[in-house]
């Protein structure tokens, strides 16, 4: 029979693919319904949290820092509750990671305050001496694109039914407001004068009353959510 | 052409794809180092503002040694070792001709593009398919047309038997073509908004659903582009170089069906003790083990084709290279199947273990061999004897004792802060902060960087052995049938 199929190129190559497709299609098809579900109470990003999840991308936080919290006491006691497939519901990318060169950020947010974050992006080693993390002080002066955020909230909304503009938990309100450009940028500035306020950096308080935001505090938003 | 004459290869594009290997290898190894002294000494992340920080270049180094410096060497062993196996040479088809080097001139662009994006932080942030989707259809399209190169010459070919390297470097491009196109599946934001960047796009899948494609691409990706077609290039390379023939076909069979069938199975290892369902990681534990049968089977026919000719190990340093290839390829494959197990995986994952698993794979197996094949090939393509014998023996033993120190440092470090996480003292708390792990890791990122500076500095030397040959290389009569000659 392999003699036979070395001499049929065709017949070897249809034999090759259905050897290699074949795991994929056991593993991955049949369960794809089922971990999209999401956890109750998980909610999508708000515009300003998406924006600074998109910092964090830029800049591939995911390099060193993992957000996935493993089933063992060890993980569960440094960085609380293990993770449930259906909080990443609106992951899009995911961003476990693979490497904790770091700690893992899966629950920062309950645990680190803007305070904390600023200091700490500025200068890693004064918040926590031996650090061997890098300073991200170009966080604090690069304006964030919140117009590609709302572009990617806007394409989950309508391509992936992400419920933006709904009422999530029953109380007759909209849980995250998407709405129209301009209300997300309005939304996301209301948003980001309530982190500013808890910063002390002069630049990035001036710059947030002149209604831009720098991509510290779409980043510091988008940490404080991770909860 | 009459049967029996000689067919005259045309090495144009073969000696193109030569060339982007040593550009990509260098700058990608290079960087590579870079990051490694960042991690023991931070301050040198401001280098280059926010350029030059370890989390925007960690992407630049792992697609520049993939996809720059591996892809490059097999696209070059392609289009070398394809026209020799299946009797035809590229010149015979003008239409292929054009094919291959559109090929190399729309890779070479995407290369350079991926390059300029990723320092400018435009990711999607998935491991190692980081490039933002127009980059992405640039790749499909010349994915394609290395498709085409592929089925093309196999088209016109004379022998009619498929050699074992064929079968490879088919398995290479299908298995590449499905994972690609399934794990880059993402819509373009702007084109749906019309907002924002217009080269933004969000993934299709989400959370776990994500993960799980992203390593079933992930692990794949790695056993396509860096064991599959490699291995193409060991079973055409060690029996021509060594003069022998492949020790077993049957085992070669096995080898080749045995880990089309059970490599890609094995991603489920990455997502151990993750929220993927628990069948699927147990599934890819037990199929890791599993998957050592056909990588030994192809490691040990390789070291078995040179049966009662071990003593070419001491007079051919291309031997030398290729054989300890195939003994790091046993190494990482036995390493692999370990951390895949659970109990373990719990201890290695996240750890620095795990970089230390890839590179002796592909410090050890994947550049070795590439560098043997260029060795080879390219006295046979510029018609000139190796430069220096010297200088390659020197290089081997530089970058085999780099290796060494990489792997080494690796493991204890890996371990070391594996065991520190799970520390409790005898009240129940744990007894390590995070930094108290990072911190004492230290001396071993030292060493680390030490090794890969000590890599780095054998593949100068490698480039530069290949440059003289390729210039100034005493002229060949005709060309060697097997052992490369290479001056003193």
């Amino acid at each position: 029979m392999f003699h036979w199929l070395e001499q049929r190129p065709f017949f070897f190559a249809v034999a090759v693919f259905l050897a290699v497709a074949f795991a994929g299609i056991i593993e991955i098809i049949p369960d794809f319904a089922k971990q999209s579900r999401p956890t109750v109470g998980t909610k999508p990003y708000t515009i300003l949290e998406l924006t600074g999840r998109q910092v964090y991308i830029k800049d591939s936080c995911n390099a060193c820092h993992s957000q996935l919290i493993r089933p063992f006491k060890s993980e569960t006691d440094r960085y609380g509750m293990y993770s449930l497939s259906g909080e990443y519901a609106y992951d899009r990318p995911f961003l476990w990671g693979s490497k904790r060169t770091g700690p893992d950020l899966m629950r920062v947010g309950n645990y680190r305050t803007t305070d904390w974050h600023e200091s700490h992006m500025w200068d890693p080693v004064s918040v926590v001496p031996g650090s061997i993390m890098p300073a991200y002080k170009h966080h604090f002066t690069n304006i964030a694109d919140i117009d590609t955020a709302y572009a990617e909230a806007y394409t989950v909304k309508t391509v992936f039914s992400t419920p933006y503009d709904q009422d999530l938990d029953g109380d007759g309100q909209i849980d995250v407001p998407l709405g129209t450009y301009e209300e997300a940028k309005a939304a996301a500035l209301e948003e980001a004068k309530v982190i500013a306020a808890d910063m002390k950096n002069q630049a990035v308080k001036d710059a947030v009353a002149n209604g831009q935001v720098p991509e510290i505090v779409a980043l510091i938003a988008y940490l404080n959510s991770l909860k | 052409m009459q049967n029996g004459a000689q067919i005259e290869y045309d090495y144009s594009v073969a000696k193109a794809f030569t060339f982007s290997t040593i550009l990509f290898g260098i700058i990608g190894m290079t960087i590579g180092v870079v990051l490694a002294f960042q991690m023991a000494y931070p301050e040198l992340n401001y280098l280059a503002g926010e350029y030059g920080t370890f989390s925007r270049l960690r992407p630049l180094h792992t697609n520049g040694v993939a996809f720059g410096f591996a892809l490059s060497g097999i696209f070059a062993t392609w289009y070398y070792v394809a026209q020799r196996v299946l009797k035809v040479s590229l010149k015979e088809s003008p239409f292929l001709m054009g094919v291959a080097k559109l090929h190399f001139i729309l890779y070479f662009i995407t290369i350079l593009l991926a390059v300029v994006t990723l320092f400018m932080g435009i990711t999607t942030s998935k491991e190692y398919a980081e490039l933002e989707w127009p980059l992405d259809l640039l790749v499909v399209v010349w994915w394609v047309l290395w498709g085409i190169s592929i089925f093309g010459l196999i088209g016109i070919r004379r022998e009619r038997t498929l050699y074992i390297s064929i079968w490879y470097y088919i398995a290479s491009f299908l298995a590449v073509a499905m994972l690609y196109l399934f794990n880059n599946m993402e819509v373009p934001t702007a084109l749906v908004s019309g907002y924002g960047a217009w080269y933004h796009s969000v993934s299709m899948y989400a959370g776990t659903n994500d993960a799980l494609v992203e390593w079933w691409y992930g692990h794949n990706a790695v056993g396509f582009v860096f064991t599959v077609p490699i291995i193409a290039m060991i079973y055409y390379f060690l029996p021509k170089e060594s003069g022998q023939n492949v020790y077993s076909y049957k085992l070669s069979i096995l080898a080749f069906w045995g880990l089309l069938f059970v490599y890609v199975w094995a991603g489920g290892h990455h997502l151990i003790y993750s929220t993927v369902p628990d069948w699927m990681q147990t599934m890819g534990s037990v199929m890791s083990v599993i998957l050592i049968l056909p990588s030994w089977g192809s490691a040990i026919n390789m070291l078995l084709t040179m049966k009662g000719e071990w003593q070419q190990l001491q007079t051919n340093p291309l031997i030398k290279f290729m054989i300890l290839a195939s003994t790091f390829y046993m190494l990482s494959t036995i390493e692999g199947p370990i951390q895949s197990i659970k109990s373990v995986n719990a201890i290695a994952h996240f750890t620095d273990w795990i970089p230390g698993h890839v590179h002796d794979g592909t410090l050890g197996w994947v550049v070795f061999m590439i560098m043997a094949a260029i060795f080879h090939m390219v006295p046979r393509m510029y018609g000139r004897e190796i430069y220096s014998k010297s200088l390659m023996d020197t290089q081997f033993w530089l970058q085999t004792t780099a290796i060494v120190l990489y792997f080494t440092s690796m493991w204890i470090a890996g371990i070391t802060q594996g065991m520190m996480w799970r520390a409790y003292d005898e009240y129940g708390s744990l007894v390590y902060s995070f930094i108290d792990t990072v911190n004492v890791l230290h001396p071993y990122y030292v060493i680390r960087a030490i090794g890969g500076l000590l890599y780095l500095v054998g593949v100068f030397m490698f480039a530069y052995n290949i440059y003289k040959t390729a210039t100034a290389g005493r002229v060949l009569d005709k060309e060697p049938a097997n052992a490369t000659p290479m001056a003193a």
